[in-house]
């Protein structure tokens, strides 16, 4: 299997810039989820990593090779597409067997590595049908089969679940996880379902607006955002943001939001401007009788273990999960105790992280 | 009331009675359109005779005559000269003697059926050939002027192509190409291309790019991914552009009468020449255009699984 190295890479189509300032790292063995908002630029990504698009600029290796400008062909590596994108004309057989017709197998060796491919994936009965004939499910079975067979460097795969009914994807996404270690593979997933990123990743790298934010495991990558909109789009609901009008200098700890002084881990940096955000989790915020922050409850909703209940206070909405058994009705006045230790301060400009105790 | 209402159906569905009123129109229709051809092969198989007897004889005595006319070239001889001659030895002799003459040689019909095919299967192969090509590129590559250039091969059909009569019967003369199979076949090629670039197009627009996508990461070039892969998918697509592009070039006749006079003559500008003698010989008029009917017939049939489905492209959901 493969390390898949990206340096510095940009894709421009026409005046559009689809990807821009992005590298990473994806390590040998590597579930790698590539999440974000549709129109990010994961899908270009994953494109130019398998040799369906050249890149503007920047690099790609795989293992120590340059395979930036390779075809496709030549890459040896292996695409599962949202679609399935089966041949209608072929049954599953030779569906599955076509990545070895084309590089010239012969027809026993092709016949016995299906047969295998076929008994990994529950496949066995179906060999002969047309492909037409088969379940969403079934048919990514398929596509993933024709994936395999090959035995490629790396699989990359553009929302392989995307078309998949909600209880079929869940199974399927345990099927695809427990393939991927069998078998040993470096696995490159797009999605723009964060629960599924959580869910399947070693690692997920995250991009936005073409850039890649940040690429970490799934717990780093929630508690440790490194970028604004990392901390916004992992997690439901999303992390709190407070406007800091002040600038921030290394060594502080603490900012002024309203007048009020609150407790931040110590910064290692300076800001960039004098306007800032302050990030906090919904499960860092406690409701308490007292304390300086106060507000009205403005929602509460439900979720079973947990509530979530949306406060009104003086610099913004704020949503808090508190347990279940914490009692607080819209309108009610409730005070909010903010863990000082898991906040983060982020840049205004640049919406990136400052350095600090907490994040480094 | 409404425990007698009938709840088996759909209210979407039609009903029973419309079904039938449906089914009589088309029935209906299909008789009035037959009509024509039943002329055409009843008149093929009566003797000269009948076929303007007065009044007009529904059901006659079948013959060939028809056919043997259409084929032959006969001289009327004397009666004491015949006697001289041997009894005929085949059944086609037999029907020319009755009616006093002799067949001095083969007519120029199978020459005329054979230009006829060479120039309207030869005119939709290239149609065709060219129309995937080029619909594969607007449909899959970034092209300059890509509207412009579909506009401008559209335009192309937007008068009809005789209003160019004159100067292509002047550029004909001068490249050597009037009365030629080449001539023809490209003029035909031409005036079906447009139709068969935007009908490709419809189609190839149809399969989804992944299909290339994943061949070419499987090992294909792109070359080899549109015929293995495209090409058996556009099937449908191409079967029915080139039903449309036959039945175009094979029944064209205003392009035909202007351009071709000998060697490369169609049927259409053909078949009223045939000349019998005392005015028009029906019978083999008529069989001429039986056996003009038969090819694009032999041929749709063939097509036919696509052709539904063809015709209907866009429609269908994928």
């Amino acid at each position: 299997m493969a390390e898949i190295v990206i340096e510095d890479l940009k894709k421009q189509f026409g005046d559009f810039v689809a990807v821009t300032n992005s590298s990473l790292t994806i390590r040998n063995g590597d579930f790698f989820v590539l999440l974000g908002p549709s129109g990010c630029g994961k899908t270009t990504t994953l494109r130019m990593i398998a040799g369906l698009e050249f890149p503007t600029h920047g690099k790609i290796f795989l293992d120590t090779e340059d395979i930036t400008f390779l075809r496709a062909s030549q890459r040896n590596i292996a695409f599962v597409f949202q679609m399935f994108a089966l041949y209608p004309h072929m049954n599953v057989e030779k569906n599955i067997g076509f990545p070895l017709k084309t590089q010239g197998t012969g027809r026993s060796e092709i016949r016995k590595r299906v047969r295998e491919v076929g008994k990994l994936l529950h496949l066995d009965n179906l060999l002969k049908s047309k492909v037409s004939a088969l379940s969403g499910g079934d048919k990514q079975r398929v596509a993933l089969g024709r994936a395999i067979i090959r035995r490629p460097k790396a699989f990359l795969m553009d929302e392989p679940l995307g078309s998949l009914d909600a209880e079929f994807r869940e199974s399927m996404s345990f099927e695809l996880k427990k393939m991927h270690n069998d078998i040993d593979a470096t696995t490159v997933y797009v999605t723009h379902d964060q629960n599924e990123a959580m869910a399947m990743g070693d690692r997920i790298g995250i991009m936005d607006k073409g850039v890649m934010l940040q690429a970490d495991d799934p717990l780093t990558i929630y508690n440790k955002p490194r970028a604004k909109f990392v901390g916004s789009f992992i997690g439901s609901p999303a992390m709190n943001f407070i406007d800091v009008n002040a600038f921030v200098q290394k060594g502080s700890t603490s900012v002024k939001i309203n007048g009020s002084n609150l407790t931040i881990p110590e910064c290692h940096e300076d800001s960039n401007i004098d306007f800032n955000y302050l990030g906090i989790r919904p499960e860092n915020i406690k409701i308490v009788n007292k304390g300086d922050i106060r507000g009205k409850v403005y929602g509460v909703e439900y979720l079973g273990a947990n509530k979530i209940i949306t406060v009104d206070t003086e610099f913004g909405r704020i949503k808090v999960r508190a347990p279940s058994v914490i009692n607080a009705k819209f309108g009610d006045n409730v005070g909010l105790e903010f863990d000082s230790n898991s906040i983060i301060i982020f840049n205004g400009d640049d919406e990136t992280a400052i350095k600090s105790q907490f994040i480094n | 009331m409404s425990a007698s209402r009938d709840t088996t159906r759909s209210p979407l569905e039609p009903s029973a009675t419309s079904r039938r009123i449906a089914a009589f129109l088309i029935i209906l229709y299909a008789s009035i359109a037959f009509i024509p051809m039943v002329l055409i092969v009843s008149t093929a198989f009566k003797s000269v005779t009948d076929a303007i007897s007065y009044p007009p004889k529904i059901i006659s005595e079948p013959s060939l005559e028809g056919f043997v006319n259409l084929f032959t070239q006969r001289t009327r001889q004397s009666a004491e000269y015949l006697e001289t001659l041997p009894p005929p030895k085949t059944w086609y002799e037999e029907i020319v003697r009755k009616r006093n003459m002799v067949i001095a040689g083969p007519s120029r019909f199978i020459q005329r059926f054979v230009n006829s095919i060479i120039i309207g299967f030869g005119a939709t192969f290239f149609s065709v050939f060219f129309g995937t090509i080029a619909a594969y590129a607007f449909s899959r590559f970034r092209i300059p002027l890509k509207n412009d250039l579909l506009f401008f091969v559209l335009s192309t059909r937007m008068f009809p192509p005789i209003a160019a009569a004159v100067p292509i019967f002047l550029m004909y003369r001068k490249l050597g190409l009037s009365d030629s199979h080449l001539g023809m076949i490209m003029l035909y090629t031409v005036v079906n291309l447009s139709l068969s670039v935007w009908l490709l197009k419809g189609f190839i627009d149809e399969i989804p790019k992944e299909y290339e996508d994943a061949a070419m990461v499987d090992g294909y070039s792109r070359m080899s991914a549109f015929f293995k892969i495209i090409l058996p998918q556009a099937a449908t697509g191409i079967a029915a552009t080139a039903i449309f592009c036959l039945i175009f070039a094979w029944n064209e006749y205003a392009f035909a009468i202007l351009l071709t006079f000998r060697e490369a003559q169609t049927l259409p500008p053909f078949i009223p020449t045939i000349i019998g003698e005392g005015g028009l010989d029906w019978p083999a008029i008529s069989a001429a255009t039986m056996i003009f009917l038969l090819p694009v017939v032999v041929f749709t049939v063939l097509l036919k699984k696509h052709l539904l489905r063809g015709i209907t492209f866009g429609a269908v959901k994928r």
